[in-house]
């Protein structure tokens, strides 16, 4: 009865993951037939097998549309699962590459990208993203190497990343203070989160990055549950906590660094998305980081849907639509499950 | 398996936690680990387990698994109890978990009898099912030698009969070298072959519960004044009668 009951647990929780997967996939129909164009479906679907000579039409759907959709999902994704290891690393459900400082390294390296751009040997797409990359790249060290040098406990990296955090919010504000009205705007705009400077390159890029991480994430899978046990226990079960705790954190922070590189700050869904997986499948990482991935692609999915249809004719920042859509789901969420464990 | 430690010694920073202790233990006994709290104990199951580093030699003769067993640290991680008994065979688990660790995760729950605890989740568990699915966890493991420290802290006495007679038959049918640190210094006298009682990090006294149950060894070890008779089956019952006075 225990293997068996095992068995069918597993079953349930991944026939979850695939109804999430199927709803993922109408929220993705749904995100390619909206936006501001008011296309017919019909047309949208011919264009994306190829069946028309429509320029126009061409342009709107793929060039975009179709990244759009696209990064919307797999930002999701890269989020969800980056909060979710960062939860089981720290110990700590308020822990997401957004309350570690990781996004606020990036945050910081983007406005320096905007201040000085012109100065840059870039061409202007790339040096933002490419600035919000390295910077999240230099939080991660920082917060790596303080957990390098005194033991990788989950209490000293949660306090490193804080300060982290606060160090490059401060630095952020001196450069907002110092820009000017037209660069501040830029940097506001950056920190929004927005999907609408996505491109088949970039989400392109994001899918590589995705796809190489989650195995690496995989493997450890088994040993990732076992740290939920605790520190102790997981060694006593033969697992080398600190390095494991570097290992996975700085994998999860270049997939972090690079999601936001793309689309700016959009906090809600590292946090939110690994306890929706929780809830719904349990902590076998093994489903629990799939689960992640679909639940944060599908918030972010819906919530670029939404952001289209709240003005018709606009398009609402996607930072904003994630946190307005995603805070009263989670309640539910909370409350109705919350009684049974 | 059988164990043979000398002059290890645990340092943290400044405090020496464990002085130098030799301890023996043979292949199927069961020997209580005695002290007051902050004596040592913990830190020297750490060493012994081998995960702290520590000083001095410790040598598992025969070859095979240490099974560890940290004090319970009321995680409440959103697992089944099955997967965590699985969790104990970590060493070899695949991706897929494999047919031999799953059989012998749900074989660990049903020679404690809770297989019917296989699908509940952790946080839901009482004290004593928890130190059961975690015994049940070390086990599944199939070690040749046991470190349990303090399975029954926080447990009522009905559960601390229940937990330690599983130790001990576990122990006797797969013929383990058993240590566990105990507080209730009864219970050790009752499921014990040996006890080895720790004062400040060094071994004080070691010997059967007969000859290690003194008086002033347990006086010089806890700071109280005991009495110690025979209980109602024979064996010796230790009962505080108050704290030495500094």
């Amino acid at each position: 009865m225990g293997i068996a009951g095992w068995r069918a647990a597993h079953a349930r929780h991944a026939g979850i993951v695939g109804l999430a997967a199927a709803v993922l996939a109408v929220s993705f129909a749904f995100d390619l037939a909206t936006g501001p164009a008011m296309l017919p479906v019909a047309a949208v679907l011919r264009t994306l097998v190829g069946f028309t000579h429509d320029p126009m039409l061409s342009a709107i759907v793929l060039s975009l549309r179709l990244p759009i959709a696209l990064m919307a999902v797999l930002v999701g994704a890269a989020l969800g699962v980056s909060g979710a290891v960062m939860q089981t690393i720290l110990a700590n459900p308020l822990a997401s590459s957004y309350t570690l400082g990781i996004s606020a390294g990036a945050g910081f390296g983007a406005a320096l990208a905007i201040l000085v751009g012109a100065a840059l040997p870039l061409p202007g797409a790339w040096a933002v993203p490419l600035a919000a990359f390295g910077f999240a790249g230099l939080a991660c060290a920082l917060v790596a190497g303080v957990g390098q040098v005194r033991g990788a406990t989950s209490e000293l990296l949660v306090l490193a990343g804080i300060a982290c955090l606060f160090l490059f919010q401060a630095l952020l504000s001196l450069l907002q203070f110092l820009a000017s009205p037209e660069a501040l705007q830029q940097i506001v705009f950056w920190l929004f989160g927005s999907l609408l400077r996505a491109s088949l390159a970039k989400a392109g890029i994001v899918a590589l990055v995705v796809a190489c991480v989650l195995p690496v994430l995989l493997a450890d899978a088994w040993r990732l549950t076992a740290l939920q046990l605790g520190d102790e226990r997981a060694r006593a079960l033969g697992v080398r906590v600190t390095r494991l705790r570097l290992r996975a954190f700085v994998t999860v922070s270049l997939l972090t660094g690079v999601a936001v590189a793309f689309v700016g700050t959009i906090g809600f869904v590292g946090l939110v998305a690994p306890h929706i997986a929780r809830l719904l499948v349990g902590e076998d990482q093994r489903i629990m980081l799939p689960a992640s991935a679909v639940f944060g692609a599908l918030l972010l999915s819906a919530a670029s849907v939404a952001s289209k249809l709240i003005m018709p004719g606009t398009v609402f920042p996607i930072g904003i639509v994630t946190a307005l859509l995603g805070v009263p789901f989670f309640a539910w969420l909370v409350l109705a499950r919350g009684g049974r464990r | 398996m059988r164990l043979r430690a000398r002059g290890v010694t645990v340092r943290y920073r400044a405090v020496t936690a464990v002085d130098g202790v030799d301890l023996d233990a043979a292949p199927g006994e069961v020997l209580a680990l005695l002290g007051a709290n902050g004596s040592g104990k913990s830190s020297l199951m750490r060493a012994l387990a081998g995960v702290t580093k520590h000083g001095g030699s410790v040598a598992w003769e025969g070859g095979g698994a240490v099974g560890y067993m940290p004090q319970d640290n009321a995680s409440s991680a959103a697992l089944t109890a099955f997967e965590v008994v699985l969790l104990g065979r970590l060493r070899s688990l695949s991706l897929r978990a494999g047919a031999a660790e799953l059989a012998a995760a749900e074989a660990a729950l049903g020679e404690l009898g809770i297989l019917h605890l296989a699908q509940r989740q952790l946080g839901t568990l009482s004290g004593g099912q928890r130190q059961l699915v975690f015994l049940a966890q070390v086990l599944a493991g199939e070690p040749r030698a046991l470190l349990l420290d303090e399975p029954t802290s926080a447990l009522d006495i009905a559960h601390q009969l229940q937990v330690l007679s599983m130790v001990r038959e576990a122990a006797a049918r797969r013929g383990l070298t058993t240590i566990v640190v105990l507080h209730d210094i009864n219970a050790a006298a009752r499921f014990a072959d040996r006890i080895a009682l720790l004062r400040q990090g060094r071994l004080v006294m070691t010997g059967t519960p007969a000859a290690a149950l003194c008086a002033e060894a347990l006086r010089d070890a806890y700071a109280v004044d005991v009495a110690v008779g025979p209980g109602p089956d024979a064996r010796l019952v230790v009962v505080p009668v108050r704290p030495v006075a500094a």
